[in-house]
């Protein structure tokens, strides 16, 4: 895809300058919050939307213009679009049907497919005998069964319960590993895109400020380690990572993070990673750290360079780890950026109130109670800064595009 | 959870090949073909007798526009009587009592159906819904015998009453099915504040069905101003014929003389057009649960 | 409504109500019902029952009752009126052409009904497709009749077919006029008035299909025409057979057309049951005679009565 564009027949633009190659084989999720045209781009992909500007290439044919049924693509839907009328066998069969492939092989092929899936036991029913997951799988089937060139999914999993979603991502793994198909993949969960993309690509609405919707494509890990924007890094991970503005501080040769009343000497590895930081000394800027690069002083070692203390407020321990929040005495983190993060789960920026959420992750070997004073040790090196205004991580490339 | 996409607005695929123009060529192919029959009628309602015997119909700029046409159905003495200015006049006593009056019977025993307990309530309900089908034709000997009998015949009342009988099963049903939709909790809380029947019914019930007496008026009015068949049996005397039956003994007398007929039919047309082209969402909603209309 | 009927049947409300009557008033229901139940048994009950009864005299308007002939009439139905139905060729006869109006007419309906309500959902002008279909359904079958016989005039200025024909040369056709083809142009005038209803409930029908399912369709390898006709249609096969019911009982129970256009000419050849009716009581002044044909039309009937009874019994339930 090259400078793809959409815009609606109301002149919203949805799309914009979208540059993106999908490599054969792999399975490429694109994830974002509601609205940030993910779906909209994998329709162009599968040509049931318009595409208003740019190219798009499948193989080295230019497919702009080209209908559905020609770009030998499958697709399977959020709500599965399977086709009342028919059979489990007849919805998988049709479109080998279409392209009038003689009966043997349709009957073959939805049987390998069925295997596959472990539907053989309803390929006689309609899809309203079916439960939720089943109909999952017949829609899954059905794409199956083309062989296409690339399957499309768009959000399959999210009408399915927790439970059966965990599931349902285990067996799409365990078939693509089996097929090895091109698959592109649409969610808003980032969980889902992390565990089950070769690469992902990170998504939001187009703004005047930022006409463009792709904010950083690679490995899961990259994302993670990496991350290219305020958006992205507090788009992925769960739970999300702490952000609060720090001033950069010189003392001596060192170079501290200042925020709240507390202070952490900054790693070298940190600077390292963000060329071009020290120009920013007595600037304040946001500071990103996870709560998994954390522990608790006792069990760390107690360090003071690298040291928060924090008053516990709320502790949740999840058997094999805890999270312990606090709230920093500083001022919300509101930039466009989090903004739209926020209004992906339906808060704004005055639901934060005056202080900064903090949240620590620590061993739950050690007991904590509310109200009580901890000393958390920080791994300093996975310090991250970011540019108050733009959300631009400091040193980092110029966001926006992304090549393989 | 479904994720919400905002805003959606899909332009879907652009249609490809012979397709693209297939659709608008067949669609307003068929549109023209409806539409011409009507046009023809209007076209040569304007015309003369002469334009109309020199050109086509279709050459509409032809030989002049004229009203005469329907000066003369309207107004002219030599046309069978009453004449059609009469037959308008005489729609309209024929078709606003019509329309009131089943509204109002109905209004009532829909809302005894709906809210209202009594033994067999559903079986008679169910007896309602078998009447909606019968053909009228299967009734008409009997009832003329009793207009006969009491001297209904040929009067206003005697009409207005059949009409009123004719629509009540369909008037009872669709009112009856809105009525029923009514949150419960609504009419239960007014019982218990002590609300007798009536109050409910004049305070709660009837304000919240209007848009259904509403949908059921207009599609009464103008199934009553559209009828032949009613008029003709029950009506017999000619100074009371509505536009319907005029139209009929137009056509036996001036069978031909077609810019006459077309400017009568244009006069019997003119206000349910009107009617519908001002509340077509009303007459269609009235139209779909009347698909069952008798 | 089984339900409602149940918590209607309730107690009456807490005690603490000084100013609730002892119980609620039995016959207090039939007072509402009183009026609608009446006129109802009186223009619909009664008179069936009547009717049946009088199917078996001979008799007028005035004395519907005459003379008692037993089944008579409905022998004379079907061995010796060849208006009715008559066993050979040219087949034309009320029986017959009702049979032909059943196929036609409710294919024709359904198949423009669907054309239009399908296809005018893909363009811009929907909404003024649609209105000009629904026209004729809004004005009296009298005008729609009137409208008709100018269409079908023999005078090739006046009749907007043969004034078309006249153009390239073909001889005027009496449309109304040749029992061959009457029928079938009295039809052409009844889809033109019944296609609205159609086009309305399959349009609604057909945009409440999932979309989902067509785009599926699409990128399994389906053309337009193969998605409509695989995928959107089979799905809508419910409110066609609803449409499909209804318009069989219009097409049974049509007296206006035919009496406007041609009253059953020429001779007999355009006659339909429902038309019969209305001329052998009115026209031929056989009240007795006439009550029959009603009677066997409403055993037409019957079957698709109870049909659509059961599916608003279902409709209900839900």
């Amino acid at each position: 895809m090259d400078g793809l564009t959409k815009i609606y027949e109301d002149g919203t633009l949805a799309v914009g300058e979208l540059d993106l190659t999908i490599e054969d084989g792999e399975f490429l999720v694109l994830v974002g919050p509601s609205g940030c045209g993910k779906s909209t781009v994998l329709r162009m992909i599968a040509g049931l939307e318009d595409i208003s500007g740019g190219e798009m290439h499948i193989g080295e044919r230019l497919v702009n213009d080209m209908a559905p049924k020609d770009r030998d693509i499958a697709m399977v839907f959020q709500n599965y679009a399977l086709y009342p009328h028919m059979t489990v066998r007849d919805n998988m069969a049709f479109g080998l049907k279409l392209r009038k492939t003689p009966k043997a092989e349709i009957n073959q092929r939805v049987e390998e497919a069925a295997d596959i899936l472990e539907i053989n036991d309803f390929l006689d029913r309609k899809p309203k005998a079916l439960s939720g997951g089943q109909r999952q799988r017949v829609a899954m089937g059905r794409a199956i069964v083309r062989e296409p060139a690339a399957f499309l999914m768009d959000e399959p999993l999210s009408n399915l319960d927790a439970k059966l979603r965990v599931q349902m991502r285990a067996e799409l793994e365990r078939i693509h590993g089996r097929l090895e198909t091109t698959t592109v993949y649409v969610t808003h969960d980032q969980v889902e895109a992390m565990t089950l993309g070769d690469r992902v690509a990170v998504l939001r609405a187009v703004s005047a400020a930022k006409p463009y919707n792709l904010q950083q494509v690679g490995p899961p890990y990259e994302l993670f380690d990496n991350p290219v924007n305020l958006f992205v890094a507090g788009f992925i991970g769960s739970p999300a990572m702490n952000m609060v503005y720090a001033t950069l501080e010189r003392d001596g040769e060192d170079l501290w993070a200042s925020f709240a009343d507390q202070r952490l000497k900054v790693d070298p590895y940190a600077i390292e990673r963000h060329p071009g930081l020290e120009n920013h000394t007595n600037e304040e800027l946001v500071m990103g750290v996870r709560p998994s690069s954390m522990e608790a002083a006792e069990i760390a070692g107690a360090d003071p360079d690298r040291a928060i203390h924090m008053t516990v407020e709320v502790d949740e321990n999840l058997g094999a780890e805890s999270y312990v929040h606090t709230t920093l005495d500083a001022r919300p983190v509101v930039t466009p950026d989090i903004e739209e993060l926020l209004a992906d789960t339906g808060q704004t920026a005055e639901s934060l109130g005056d202080s900064t959420e903090f949240v620590a992750r620590i061993s739950s070997d050690i007991r904590v109670q509310t109200g009580q004073a901890l000393e958390v040790v920080v791994d300093t090196a996975k310090l991250y800064f970011f540019d108050p205004a733009s959300g631009d991580r400091v040193g980092a490339k110029a966001t926006a595009t992304a090549a393989t | 959870m479904t994720t919400v996409e905002a805003p959606k607005a899909p332009s879907g695929p652009k249609r490809q090949g012979f397709s693209r123009w297939l659709v608008p060529t067949v669609l307003i192919a068929v549109t023209i073909t409806w539409l011409v029959p009507t046009l023809g009628l209007f076209i040569t309602s304007f015309k003369s007798r002469a334009a109309s015997s020199q050109y086509g119909w279709w050459q509409i700029f032809q030989g002049g526009w004229t009203l005469d046409n329907y000066n003369e159905v309207l107004f002219s003495p030599d046309l069978p009587p009453p004449g059609f200015a009469d037959n308008f006049i005489n729609t309209i006593i024929i078709t606003i009592p019509a329309t009131i009056f089943p509204i109002l019977i109905a209004a009532i025993a829909a809302y005894a159906f709906a809210w209202l307990d009594f033994p067999f309530r559903n079986w008679i309900f169910l007896g309602v819904i078998a009447l909606l089908v019968v053909p009228l034709q299967v009734t008409w000997v009997p009832v003329l015998k009793i207009f006969n009998t009491f001297n209904l015949t040929g009067t206003f009342p005697g009409i207005w009453l059949a009409h009123t009988g004719y629509g009540l099963a369909f008037a009872i049903f669709l009112l009856r099915n809105f009525m029923a939709d009514i949150p419960k909790d609504l009419i239960e809380s007014a019982r218990i504040d002590g609300a007798t029947d009536v109050k409910i019914f004049t305070r709660i019930v009837l304000p919240l069905s209007l848009p259904a007496i509403a949908a059921l008026a207009i599609f009464q009015f103008v199934w009553v101003w559209n009828d032949l068949m009613n008029a003709l049996i029950f009506l017999q005397t000619p100074d009371k014929f509505p536009l319907t039956v005029g139209i009929r003994n137009l056509l036996g007398q001036y069978g031909n003389e077609w810019n006459l007929l077309s400017a009568g039919a244009f006069v019997s047309m003119v206000v349910p057009l009107i009617v519908f082209f001002a509340l077509q969402r009303y007459f269609v909603r009235g139209l779909t649960a009347g698909a069952v209309k008798g | 409504m089984t339900a409602t009927v149940s918590e209607e049947a309730a107690p009456a409300p807490a005690p603490a109500e000084p100013k609730k009557p002892k119980s609620r008033v039995r016959w207090r229901p039939w007072l509402w019902l009183a009026p609608a139940l009446f006129l109802l048994s009186v223009f619909l009950v009664w008179p069936v029952i009547r009717t049946i009864w009088i199917s078996f005299h001979d008799g007028s308007t005035i004395n519907p009752t005459r003379e008692f002939i037993g089944v008579d009439n409905y022998v004379r139905m079907f061995t010796d009126d060849a208006a009715f139905i008559h066993y050979d060729l040219p087949p034309w006869s009320a029986l017959f052409n009702s049979a032909l109006w059943v196929v036609l007419f409710t294919l024709g309906v359904i198949a423009f009904g669907l054309l239009v309500g399908v296809l005018a959902d893909k363009v811009k002008y929907e909404k003024t497709a649609k209105a000009i279909v629904f026209l004729p359904l809004v004005v009296s079958f009298t005008a729609a009749s009137v409208v008709f016989r100018l269409v079908y005039s023999t005078d090739p200025n006046i009749g907007l077919i043969n004034a078309m024909l006249g153009l390239i040369g073909l001889g005027p056709v009496a449309f109304l006029g040749e029992a061959n083809i009457v029928n079938f142009a009295i039809i052409g005038a009844g889809i033109w008035v019944w296609t609205a209803l159609a086009m309305t409930i399959l349009a609604a029908s057909y945009k409440a299909l999932p979309e989902e399912t067509h785009e599926a369709a699409s990128v399994d390898g389906a053309n337009e025409w193969q998605v409509f006709w695989r995928v959107s249609l089979p799905q809508m096969k419910g409110p066609i057979i609803v449409v499909a019911v209804t318009m069989i009982i219009n097409a049974l129970k049509a007296v206006d057309l035919v009496l406007i256009m041609t009253t059953g000419g020429p001779g007999f050849s355009s006659r339909i049951v429902g038309f019969t009716v209305y001329w052998e009581i009115f026209n031929n002044n056989f009240a007795g005679y006439g009550s029959a044909v009603a009677v066997v039309l409403l055993i037409m009937m019957a079957p698709l009565m109870w049909w659509q009874m059961r599916q608003i019994r279902a409709a209900e339930a839900r």
